[in-house]
C-alpha cells in the first residue's frame, strides 16, 4: 500500500511516520506541502510537529498549504487519512474532523507516556487492536485539549466515533488520567464516514522495542492492511 | 483608495475553557486585585489594507476572519476599521 506522508515546514514526525509505515509493510513516500497531487497514494498521514511554526493557531496556516486541496478531495472521496498530533490539529482546521484542540488545561506542554483505551476495533485504523485493550504510547503537545460543542460531542459518542480515550493502565478513565482536559477524555476520533482518523498521542513513537513500546504498530498494520489490494482483510471486526 | 488600519480582536467563545485567562486571574488575585471577576485572553491582529471605504475594508477582513484569522468552532471576532490618524491618503 502506498502511503503519502505530508511534510510541512515544521513537521518533525514525518520520519517517524515513514518508518512506521515501512515496518508495517507499506510503501511510504514523502509529499512536500507545496505539491498539489498525492500521486498514487492509497492512504495519507499528516504527521506531528509544528507546521508553519503553529503561528496563529496550530494547523491554521498548514490547512491552506497547496497539498491540502488534494488531501481534502482524497478524504471526501473516501480515502484513508490519519492525522497524528499536529496532524490532528490540521485535519480539524481543514474541517475534515469536527471540533478543535485547545490549549492544555494545565497550560503546560505535556510530554510523557500515556495509556489509551481502544474504544473501537472496527475501523480501518484499529482492526489489529482488540476493543477495550489498553495501549501505551507517548504524547507530546501543548494544544491537545479536545473540544466540540455539545451537539457534536453527543453525535460523536452516539455513533461510536471516539476511537481512543485517555485512561489509566487498567483502562479506567478519570480526570487524573486525562493529560490535557479533553472533553470525555477523547484522545482520537474518526469522521462520520470512518475514513479519517485524528489522534493526539503518537503511535509513530511506539513502533519498536527500543522506543519502549510497540503498541502503536497495530495502527499502521491496520492502515496498510486496509488497502484496496488486500480486500480479503477488509472484513470489519 | 485609502489605506485603513483594521483591528481584529479574536476572543475565546464565552463559556469555553480559557486556561490562560484563568492563570492570569489567579495571578491578579495573588497581587491583591480581588475585585477582578473574570479574565479572558484573546489576540489582537492589525492589518493595513487598501479599500474604497471603511465598510469595504471591514467586510474583506471579516471574510478573512471566517476563513483564517479566527476558528469558528472556538472563537469570536470583532473587526474595527480606522483610517490612520495622520490621514495618509494616496
Amino acid at each position: 500500500m502506498n502511503v503519502a506522508v505530508i511534510t510541512f515546514p515544521g513537521s518533525n514526525c514525518d520520519q517517524d511516520c515513514f518508518r512506521s509505515v515501512e515496518l508495517a509493510g507499506g510503501s511510504p513516500r514523502y509529499v512536500w506541502h507545496r505539491e498539489q497531487s498525492l500521486g498514487d497514494a492509497d492512504a495519507v498521514i499528516v504527521p506531528g510537529g509544528f507546521a508553519h511554526g503553529d503561528y496563529l493557531r496550530p494547523g491554521a496556516i498548514a490547512r491552506f498549504s497547496p497539498i491540502m486541496g488534494a488531501v481534502i478531495a482524497f478524504a471526501r472521496d473516501g480515502g484513508l487519512v490519519v492525522g497524528i498530533c499536529n496532524g490532528f490539529q490540521v485535519l480539524c482546521e481543514a474541517g475534515l474532523l469536527p471540533g478543535a484542540l485547545l490549549r492544555n488545561e494545565s497550560m503546560r506542554f505535556q510530554s510523557h507516556d500515556c495509556a489509551l483505551r481502544v474504544e473501537r476495533s472496527g475501523t480501518p485504523f484499529t482492526r489489529d487492536y482488540r476493543k477495550g485493550r489498553v495501549i501505551r504510547m507517548p504524547l507530546s503537545h501543548a494544544d491537545g485539549n479536545y473540544y466540540a460543542d455539545p451537539e457534536t460531542l453527543a453525535a460523536l459518542e452516539a455513533t461510536g466515533r471516539v476511537v481512543f480515550r485517555y485512561s489509566d493502565a487498567r483502562g479506567t478513565v478519570s480526570a487524573e488520567a486525562n493529560p490535557n482536559g479533553s472533553l470525555n477524555h477523547i484522545a482520537g476520533i474518526v469522521n462520520a464516514d470512518g475514513n479519517v482518523l485524528g489522534m493526539m498521542p503518537h503511535p509513530d513513537r511506539a513502533i519498536e522495542e527500543a522506543l519502549g513500546s510497540v503498541d502503536g504498530l497495530p495502527l499502521f498494520t491496520s492502515l496498510v492492511g486496509s488497502g484496496a489490494g488486500t480486500a480479503a482483510h477488509t472484513e470489519v471486526a | 483608495m485609502n489605506r485603513f488600519t483594521v483591528e481584529v480582536l479574536v476572543t475565546p467563545r464565552p463559556g469555553l475553557l480559557d486556561p490562560q485567562g484563568k492563570a492570569i486571574h489567579h495571578a491578579l488575585a495573588s497581587l491583591g486585585y480581588d475585585s477582578v471577576e473574570d479574565v479572558r485572553v484573546g489576540r489582537a491582529i492589525y492589518l493595513d489594507i487598501e479599500a474604497g471605504s471603511a465598510a469595504e475594508a471591514t467586510e474583506r477582513v471579516e471574510d478573512a476572519c471566517r476563513k483564517l484569522l479566527a476558528n469558528p468552532v472556538t472563537e469570536d471576532f470583532r473587526v474595527t476599521a480606522a483610517e490612520p490618524a495622520c490621514g495618509a491618503v494616496r
